[in-house]
């Protein structure tokens, strides 16, 4: 079944092997507290200890760790039905 | 392998060759392609020359193959793509005699084929068009009787008197045609109008499109028939018919007439299918195998039509025994010149070898550098600022390095980086397949497929310089800042911010770029901000003193010593002087002033170098506080006086020292002053008017002058499109940063959605235009800042006579 076309599919391709990979790096980066990604993070103003930063500030890496991940994995359900779309569009010209 | 330090050497040589010889010479001279043939023939019209009948012979072999070509696109037969090696060489005389006639032989059957094609299809149309009025017109007919019965019955007993009008009138008569829909209308209303309405008017639309015989585009036709009284009508319905491009066809209006004549027409156009069927097979077989061949036909036709055309240039000599032709050779390929016009005579077995000797001249030789894949974009982005006069100093050498470097200074990210360095190597790998796409905006980006390689490289080399990854940092060597802050402190609710002195809270260098921890810095951008600036003028000054001094290897290459001391010097001492010691103070405020002292050499008293250096000029000065000083060293007043003094003396002394020298120089030769306008063809040579030279030094200096000026300050893009880069961050945190806002695992889905969003944004906005921007003022400073300082660009491209350019460029047509 063809849903898109050549250039939508190698499109398709490229953004989800660039997503898979960097999400993956970045899903890692989030698991182990990187500081360059904290601005990211949903943090409030204003904490009233040290330890209730710190757990907030882990519990929101862990889940967007998570999240990336998750993404990353719908990536690669975006690189099968890509590469199967450019496989069926390739076909198609070469018959 | 090529010298691209300056062009090559060129000979001007001149060429003898027997008659005989002379086409195979001039096809294996065009098989090697490194002879640029001037025209010795000029003055003669491009009739009156002695291979004029030949290269009308090859006109015409291409116009039929023109002919041929068209006819193969008509019916769309696939001409086969020639590969590199089973091209053919230039056909030789008898070669020539068999293809013209092959050539001709084709394009008659052909051109007969079409026409007796033509003249069948319109025969085949016409007879089914008779068929459609045949088999249609059945219906009119059997109402036609009844109405011929109601009239005749009518007017009998009214009006006995009119009996001979009345048979007259009862012999209805009726015309019967085709006419395209569109006219049937007006047609309909124009018979009416000549007839004053006495014209019985019938129609059947003929199903289905029908071929229209003048366009051949498929229109709706309906058959007609009109009936009417009366031979004068007649030929008026005839003359409206032709005036309406109707076809009128005979039909009979018995019923079994009909019959008869369809069964006919059917019998005839089942014939006609036939002929059709069979004359296209045979065409077809006609154009396939000349499909096979004509790649090579127009290939042979149009080498020969280039051998022609440079023999054309030729002189021949009075006794007519030989021609003789003037080219420019790279004086490497002398030896390849000679080796082909001893193949060339071994081939036409002539008694006297060809032979060229090399002579002297006084004119510009063309400009050559031999340049590879990997060189040849470079020297393409200074080529198409001005073709280097002949041996000058070749910016491109540096440019192959500084344009990717200054390109990524202001690119510098490593992400960003990343993505050029795969397109660019995916460009390369497949080099051999992408050659073939002839797509104007994609050739531009392959043609330059090395240049983005380097840009590529360089911004992943400066994105880790300046820390840079899609504008995040990263903690590699780990950060050389520590806390010195108790927790108290950090906890302290008052507090909104902590500040970090370097005295205290630094313990080592980061070994490589930007430490990670500016990251986080408030005063990030202000810190960047000095740092870049300073260091795109310290860039800008280097690439500058560079460019004047490439200048000095000009003058020593032309031999013009005494411009060494008259302009190279004072250029570069006053470049040295002003910006050369701006760059010096910045290096000494960065080493002399830390936070590890207290008092005059604090960081708070550090002066602000473009405040000093604007005092240095004016002769201003400026109230500091104590303890701080308004100089960074002991004398710096003074030097700085010096320094000026200096730089102002190079003015004038840039301004008068050549038009001086040259004057004393015509003094002591004592040669007679120079006419006005005798311009020698080398620009301001040393031949020309006083007055002129004057104009022509007061121009360049003031030129240089204010160019140092405005060019450092130019250097400054370096660091504004460092800062447009900057967007990188901004798009980081308005589009992908969204996505990790939300506590629950519906940011997952939305991390998808806003990637994709963001890697677009990113290839489309950052990496293409950015890139594209940044592209454009490497280029710019390049051309203006760089070259100008020594590039004079006044000479012309050697273009040879090379059949691989000439198929090129008629391919591309």
């Amino acid at each position: 079944m063809k849903i898109c076309g050549p250039k939508l599919s190698l499109c398709g391709l490229i953004i989800s092997v660039w997503g898979i990979v960097q999400l993956v790096l970045m899903g890692l980066f989030f698991y182990i507290n990187s500081v360059a990604l904290i601005e990211d993070l949903p943090l409030e103003e204003k904490y009233n200890s040290l330890e209730e930063f710190y757990a907030a500030a882990n519990r929101a890496y862990n889940q967007n760790a998570y999240n990336c991940w998750i993404a990353a994995c719908i990536y690669v359900l975006t690189l099968l039905l890509s590469a199967q779309q450019f496989y069926m569009n390739s076909r198609v010209t070469a018959n | 392998m090529g010298d691209m330090f300056r062009s090559e050497k060129m000979a001007l040589c001149q060429l003898f060759i027997q008659p005989e010889a002379a086409y195979a010479s001039i096809a294996e001279l065009g098989e090697s392609g490194c002879v640029q043939f001037r025209d010795l023939n000029d003055e003669v019209s491009a009739f009156q020359r002695k291979y004029v009948t030949e290269v009308r012979r090859c006109d015409d072999m291409e116009r039929r193959l023109r002919y041929v070509e068209s006819e193969m696109k008509k019916d769309e037969v696939d001409v086969p793509v020639l590969k590199a090696e089973e091209e053919p060489s230039a056909p030789n005389p008898r070669e020539a005699v068999d293809l013209e006639a092959q050539l001709e032989k084709t394009d008659n059957e052909l051109r007969e084929m079409s026409a007796n094609g033509a003249s069948l299809a319109a025969n085949f149309r016409h007879m089914q068009e008779l068929k459609s009025v045949l088999v249609n017109t059945e219906g009119f007919f059997s109402d036609q009787e009844v109405i011929n019965l109601d009239s005749n019955r009518r007017l009998d007993p009214e009006d006995p008197a009119q009996a001979p009008g009345a048979a007259q009138r009862g012999q209805l008569a009726f015309v019967a045609g085709v006419i395209k829909l569109e006219r049937f209308f007006s047609f309909e209303r124009m018979l009416w109008r000549i007839s004053r309405g006495n014209i019985f008017l019938r129609r059947a639309d003929i199903d289905g499109l029908v071929e229209d015989e003048e366009t051949g585009r498929p229109v709706l036709k309906t058959v007609f028939v009109a009936f009417f009284q009366g031979e004068q009508l007649k030929q008026r319905i005839k003359k409206v018919c032709t005036g309406y491009h109707a076809a009128v066809y005979p039909c009979p209006s018995a019923h079994a007439e009909r019959l008869e004549m369809i069964k006919d027409v059917n019998v005839r156009l089942e014939d006609l299918k036939l002929v059709l069927s069979q004359s296209a097979d045979h065409r077809s077989r006609v154009l396939n195998s000349a499909s096979k061949h004509l790649p090579r036909w127009s290939i042979m036709v149009r080498k020969m039509k280039a051998i022609y055309h440079i023999l054309n240039f030729f002189n021949p000599d009075v006794t007519g025994k030989c021609l003789i032709g003037e080219g420019w050779v790279p004086t490497n390929d002398i030896a390849t010149v000679q080796e082909a016009l001893a193949r060339a005579s071994k081939v036409s077995e002539s008694s006297i070898p060809a032979f060229m000797n090399v002579i002297e001249t006084n004119e510009m030789p063309p400009t050559y550098t031999r340049t590879n894949k990997f060189t040849n974009g470079f020297q393409n982005l200074v080529d198409s600022y001005g073709m280097a006069s002949y041996r000058e100093v070749n910016p491109a050498l540096y440019a192959c390095i500084t344009f990717p470097f200054l390109f990524a200074v202001m690119f510098g990210d490593l992400g960003h980086g990343l993505i050029l360095l795969l397109f660019a190597s995916w460009l390369i790998i497949k080099e051999k397949q992408l050659a073939s796409i002839k797509e104007e905006i994609f050739n531009i980006f392959f043609g330059g497929r090395y240049i983005i390689l380097l840009m590529g490289i360089f911004s992943i080399y400066t994105g880790f310089i300046y820390n840079d990854v899609f504008s995040k940092s990263m903690n590699i060597f780990g950060s050389a800042w520590h806390m010195n802050y108790t927790r108290d402190t950090v906890e302290d609710a008052s507090l909104k911010y902590i500040t970090l002195r370097p005295n205290d809270t630094v313990y080592k260098t980061y070994p490589f770029g930007m430490d990670p921890i500016w990251q986080l810095a408030d005063n990030k951008i202000i810190f960047l901000n000095t740092f870049k600036m300073k260091l795109s003028i310290i860039v800008g000054v280097v690439h500058m003193i560079f460019g004047v001094t490439m200048s000095v290897v000009n003058f020593a290459y032309y031999k013009k010593y005494a411009s060494i001391f008259l302009e190279f010097l004072p250029q570069v001492l006053f470049l040295m002087l002003l910006f050369g010691y701006m760059v010096f103070m910045m290096f000494f405020k960065w080493v002399t002033y830390n936070d590890t002292v207290e008092g005059p050499l604090s960081p708070a008293c550090a002066p602000s170098i473009l405040i000093l250096f604007i005092n240095m000029i004016l002769q201003g000065s400026q109230d500091t506080p104590e303890p701080c000083k308004e100089f960074m060293f002991e004398g710096q007043k003074s030097i700085q006086q010096v320094f000026v003094v200096i730089a102002i003396i190079c003015i004038p002394w840039m301004l008068l020292g050549k038009p001086l020298y040259i004057l004393l120089k015509r003094k002591i030769s004592g040669a007679p002053p120079p006419k006005p306008q005798g311009g020698g063809g080398e620009g301001h040579g040393d031949d020309d008017a006083m007055g002129e030279i004057f104009i022509h030094q007061a121009i360049h200096t003031i030129e240089y002058v204010l160019s140092t000026v405005s060019h450092t300050a130019s250097y400054l893009r370096l660091w504004a499109l460092w800062h447009a880069t900057q967007l990188s961050e901004v798009l980081w945190n308005m589009v992908f940063s969204m996505g990790f806002k939300y506590d629950s695992y519906i940011g997952g889905a939305l991390i998808y959605v806003f990637f994709g969003a963001w890697a677009l944004l990113t290839v489309g906005i950052l990496v293409l235009i950015e890139g594209l921007s940044a592209f454009l003022h490497t280029l710019r400073l390049h051309w203006v800042e760089f070259m100008s300082k020594f590039y004079e660009g006044a000479g012309y491209a050697f273009e040879p006579f090379a059949f691989k350019t000439i198929l090129d460029v008629s391919e591309d047509d």
